[in-house]
């Protein structure tokens, strides 16, 4: 039932940056980290300011793990898991995605209970 | 029942003041009721830094009194009454207006009085002292009809008061009985270094000039007649010959004063009646009167001590001293004449660049006695920590004069002091103190000088307070990182410096140059707004669109409901009617919350992001470009409506204000930058709680510089005078490209000064004197920015492809169904929580 769902061209993305798309009444956040060729998606809704936003946050990384930073009030969720670093009882919905001839699909399984589940783990640009 | 006593303090001048903040800070101040006299009409002010009422400072300014402070404190003040008697019988303090005071305690601040010497013609017209801002009043007013002055006195205040002529446009002369300047505190090779430099600067110097007779004069007012028959014209003459101390009050009532006047007090500033004090400038101790602030402000603290109960006591005071006298700096310490029984001395002495230095050392060279700077005195509190702790010199004691051609300079190493050190000697902070403040905490030089005041007062000790606080960290174990964030060990100075030597363009170069890892919100937004200082490039440019943070990456503000705010630039806040109409009109299509803001603006709320390019494009259409409220970068310079309507405007101060914002928009910057001129000193434009501040005078353009409102406001520091508009530009040029260069990350303007190593001295030497070298390079770096400003809503309404991004959905044209709005009071707002919960039962209900 975990189906992939093709979102957008790869083009449509932003590089080092993000996206929202818009799936199953969803709002998804979609991040492009140019520099390691991953993408990354995860819930859209900041749940600190309680607005779609986290799409417009700044990426990078703490400790070497990606991250976004809310463009609201600068808390962290980690891309792979959606967990907040400086709260770990918050977290967002972390989606799988992959890229495939040249489109972006990401898939809407469940979102995830366990912090570091390993299924999880984030497809890599071929 | 009222078991409290009353203390009663004669004058509020600086001493007094001082000892009223003394004494309500310390556990005694329960026990009294304290009533104060005050002669004046104004509450205490700074008097040492009188001579700035003519460079741009007004009374307010001065006062030395925190708003509300009588009132917070319960002190009962007589403003412009004079005590006139004390009955020591019946304890009671009679005042000129008939106001009667019972007193169990009472001070006695009354301070001192100028000395005219008795010369005939003394009483003229337009023969003035200086002490009072009653007096700079009479000196500006007989200035206006005056085209010559002279001081009779070359002594520190003499010197202070040339000054103040000077800055009044007249032709200043200073005449001198003894043969140097400041003779108290400069030795012959000193004093004639000080007058090479005070002539230099376009004010006559006449040494050894007995005034016998002031009379009619031919071209001018008055004609001076010294004893050696020269003469010399004047409009004003200005008696700054010595201090004499008030104690016609104390005479008046039986207490003890010595054969040449003042009080006499004890150890613990006691007259000779024990239940009064005396304090400052009035008082004779061990046969010395104290004409400095600094003794003044000990004694007060002797007498709160004593009035808690608490051990204290006055035992004479170090008159050191270091100022800067008309630009030049000079400084005395100790045994500056070499009294003392075989003391040797060193000298030495650069004409080329006037610069004075000379060691009082004792006879076996271990132990500094004293010292004279001019020129430059930047070794003073070194010099100062070895003579008052008695350190022992280093072999060659000379080295500490020499300059230091190669290598560091000779300090003396913050470790060498005792703990009971003065460091700050404005607010008697010791070493001791300082590091106890560091180790509960303050590592920074700001938070250093806010938490105990030292540095704060004329900020001569900062360079060893920040060496002291340097010391005691390493010492702690602190390392305090100055990195920016983990993926670059360097501070933002060093990255900007980066950018420019090695010039590079883009974030990933510097990271695979400099750094690791992939960049983090606070080292990108820094770098972005580097890259954008030094290039100037646009902004939403593919390589630096994820540099930019929050507000920039849409060029609008961000709400807390995810919706934008417009601002279009209103250049010093002067609007057309039709542009006001064409605002209203986008605001209203698009059913905008409208507000004015601070900055003499109008802000539109509640825009959608993909609203954002449509209301741009009807704007741009209008005439109105982007205001930058997003950036960190210039956002307004508010203006008053200037000399164009206002009765009292001295100058086009919206026309100023309009040709620095059209100058300075688009200039990105560590932090905000905000400007205001104001056409006259009413100052309504606010001009000094800005970054950037500017004052019409009838003589030019006065600039503030490093104010802020906020959190933390901050009075600007005035740092020009009368300029003209030409080098007003130059300054604020170089200011803010020396700023954009060194400040730290999100650190305003305010906060850059405070931590600033030197403070203001050192930006002025920067930016006036150009010490180091890099005006022009400041400057062509402001005109680089200039030349490459671009509207960077017009650009992006240009771009297909940046235009792309501004949609809510990457694969949908819905709108985000988060975002809901109210009316309230005519306009939108966000729906809060519940209301939002509500709207959605009632969706779900339909």
């Amino acid at each position: 039932m975990n189906t992939w769902i093709e979102v957008c061209d790869i083009d449509d993305l932003q590089a080092d940056s993000g996206v929202c798309a818009l799936l199953k009444g969803k709002q998804i956040a979609i991040f492009y980290l140019q520099r390691r060729q991953e993408v990354y998606a995860i819930g859209n809704f900041d749940p600190f300011s309680e607005a779609n936003v986290l799409s417009r946050g700044m990426i990078g990384d703490i400790g070497g793990e990606p991250m976004v930073a809310s463009p609201m009030y600068k808390q962290h969720f980690s891309l792979r898991t959606g967990v907040c670093f400086e709260d770990a009882g918050v977290s967002v919905p972390a989606y799988p995605v992959r890229l495939e001839n040249g489109r972006v699909a990401v898939m809407l399984a469940s979102p995830p209970v366990q912090q570091k589940s390993p299924s999880l783990a984030v497809c890599e640009m071929e | 029942m009222n078991m409290k006593q009353t203390l009663v303090v004669i004058g509020n001048g600086m001493v007094g003041q001082n000892f009223l903040a003394g004494l309500v800070a310390s556990n005694a101040k329960d026990r009294y009721r304290i009533v104060t006299f005050c002669e004046e009409p104004r509450a205490a002010y700074d008097r040492v830094h009188l001579s700035e009422y003519f460079s741009g400072k007004t009374a307010a300014d001065l006062s030395l009194v925190e708003d509300g402070f009588f009132a917070e404190h319960g002190i009962e003040i007589y403003l412009g009454d004079k005590a006139a008697s004390i009955d020591r019988e019946r304890k009671q303090v009679t005042s000129a207006k008939g106001v009667i005071v019972d007193y169990d305690k009472l001070v006695l601040a009354t301070g001192s009085y100028p000395f005219v010497p008795p010369v005939p013609g003394h009483e003229r017209p337009q023969c003035l002292v200086y002490r009072t801002i009653e007096d700079l009043e009479a000196m500006k007013t007989a200035a206006a009809k005056s085209k010559v002055g002279v001081v009779i006195g070359g002594g520190l205040l003499g010197l202070e008061a040339a000054k103040a002529l000077k800055d009044l446009g007249l032709e200043t002369h200073v005449v001198e009985f003894a043969p140097r300047l400041m003779a108290v505190q400069l030795d012959d090779g000193g004093g004639a270094m000080l007058k090479r430099k005070i002539e230099a600067l376009d004010v006559k110097v006449h040494l050894n000039k007995n005034t016998t007779l002031i009379d009619d004069g031919a071209e001018c007012l008055h004609k001076m007649n010294f004893a050696d028959g020269e003469t010399l014209e004047t409009d004003i003459v200005l008696f700054s010959a010595g201090i004499r101390p008030r104690d016609d009050i104390a005479r008046g009532c039986g207490l003890e004063v010595g054969p040449r006047g003042g009080i006499v007090i004890d150890n613990q500033c006691r007259t000779s009646d024990a239940d009064i004090y005396a304090i400052g400038e009035c008082a004779l101790w061990n046969g010395q009167i104290f004409g400095l602030v600094a003794p003044g402000y000990a004694m007060a603290r002797t007498v709160v001590a004593d009035l808690a109960g608490e051990a204290g006591s006055f035992t004479g005071a170090d008159m050191s001293t270091k100022l800067k006298l008309m630009g030049v700096d000079v400084a005395s310490i100790g045994d500056a004449h070499a009294k003392t029984q075989g003391a040797m001395v060193y000298t030495y002495q650069n004409g080329a660049s006037e610069i004075y230095k000379r060691l009082v050392v004792s006879q076996d060279q271990k132990r500094l006695l004293g010292a004279v700077l001019v020129g430059e005195a930047s070794a003073y509190s070194t010099l100062l920590q070895y003579c008052l702790n008695g350190i022992e010199l280093p072999e060659h004691p000379d080295s500490l004069i020499l300059p230091q051609l190669a290598g560091e300079p000779v300090g003396l190493g913050p470790d060498a002091l005792p703990a009971s050190a003065q460091i700050c000697s404005c607010y008697d902070v010791s070493k001791g103190q300082i590091c106890g403040a560091i180790e509960a905490g303050c590592t920074t030089l700001g938070g250093l000088k806010a938490e105990t005041k030292a540095g704060t007062g004329c900020g001569g000790c900062s360079a060893l307070l920040k060496s002291v606080l340097d010391c005691e960290l390493t010492k702690l174990g602190v390392e305090v990182s100055t990195d920016i964030c983990e993926h670059f060990p360097h501070t933002r100075q060093d990255l900007y410096n980066l950018v420019m030597v090695e010039e590079i363009k883009t974030f990933d170069e510097l990271l695979d140059k400099h750094g690791k890892g992939l960049g983090c919100e606070v080292c990108k937004q820094a770098v972005g707004s580097i890259l954008a200082s030094h290039w100037n490039d646009y902004i939403l440019k593919t390589e630096h669109i994820g540099l930019q943070d929050t507000n920039d990456i849409f060029l609008a503000n961000m709400q807390k409901d995810g919706t934008y705010s417009v601002v279009p630039r209103v250049a010093g806040g002067e609007i057309t009617p039709d542009m006001l109409i064409a605002i209203g009109q986008v605001g209203k299509k698009y059913q905008l919350y409208t507000k004015i803001t601070g900055g003499q603006r109008v802000d539109l709320f509640g825009a959608r992001v993909e609203q954002l390019p449509a209301i741009w494009q009807e704007l741009i259409d209008a005439g109105f470009e982007s205001g930058h409220a997003y950036g960190k970068s210039l956002r307004t310079v508010k203006s008053c409506v200037g000399s164009t309507w206002c009765r009292f405007g001295v100058d086009d101060s919206v026309g100023l204000a309009i040709e620095l914002e059209n100058r300075y928009k688009g200039l990105r910057a560590p932090h905000k930058i905000k400007f205001g001129v104001s056409g006259c000193t009413r100052e309504c434009a606010e001009a000094q709680g800005k970054d950037i501040g500017v004052i019409a005078t009838e003589n030019g353009w006065n600039l503030y510089v490093c104010g802020n409102g906020g959190m933390k406001p901050r009075h600007a520091d005035l740092f020009a005078t009368n300029l003209d508009k030409e080098t007003l530009i130059k300054y604020i040029d170089r200011v803010l490209i020396f700023y954009v260069r060194t400040a730290n990350r999100m650190q305003r303007t305010s906060v850059w000064m405070e931590n600033m190593e030197g403070g203001l001295d050192y930006l002025k030497s920067v930016v006036i004197e150009d010490r180091l070298g890099i005006g022009a390079q400041l400057e062509g770096q402001m005109q680089h920015v200039i030349d490459t400003y671009q509207c960077e809503w017009k650009t992006t309404l240009a771009d297909e492809q940046r235009l792309k991004r501004f949609r809510h959905f990457v694969n949908s044209d819905q709108a985000d169904d988060n975002v809901v709005f109210v009316e309230e009071r005519g306009q939108v707002r966000p729906a809060n929580a519940q209301e939002r919960k509500h709207f959605k039962l009632i969706e779900e209900a339909a």
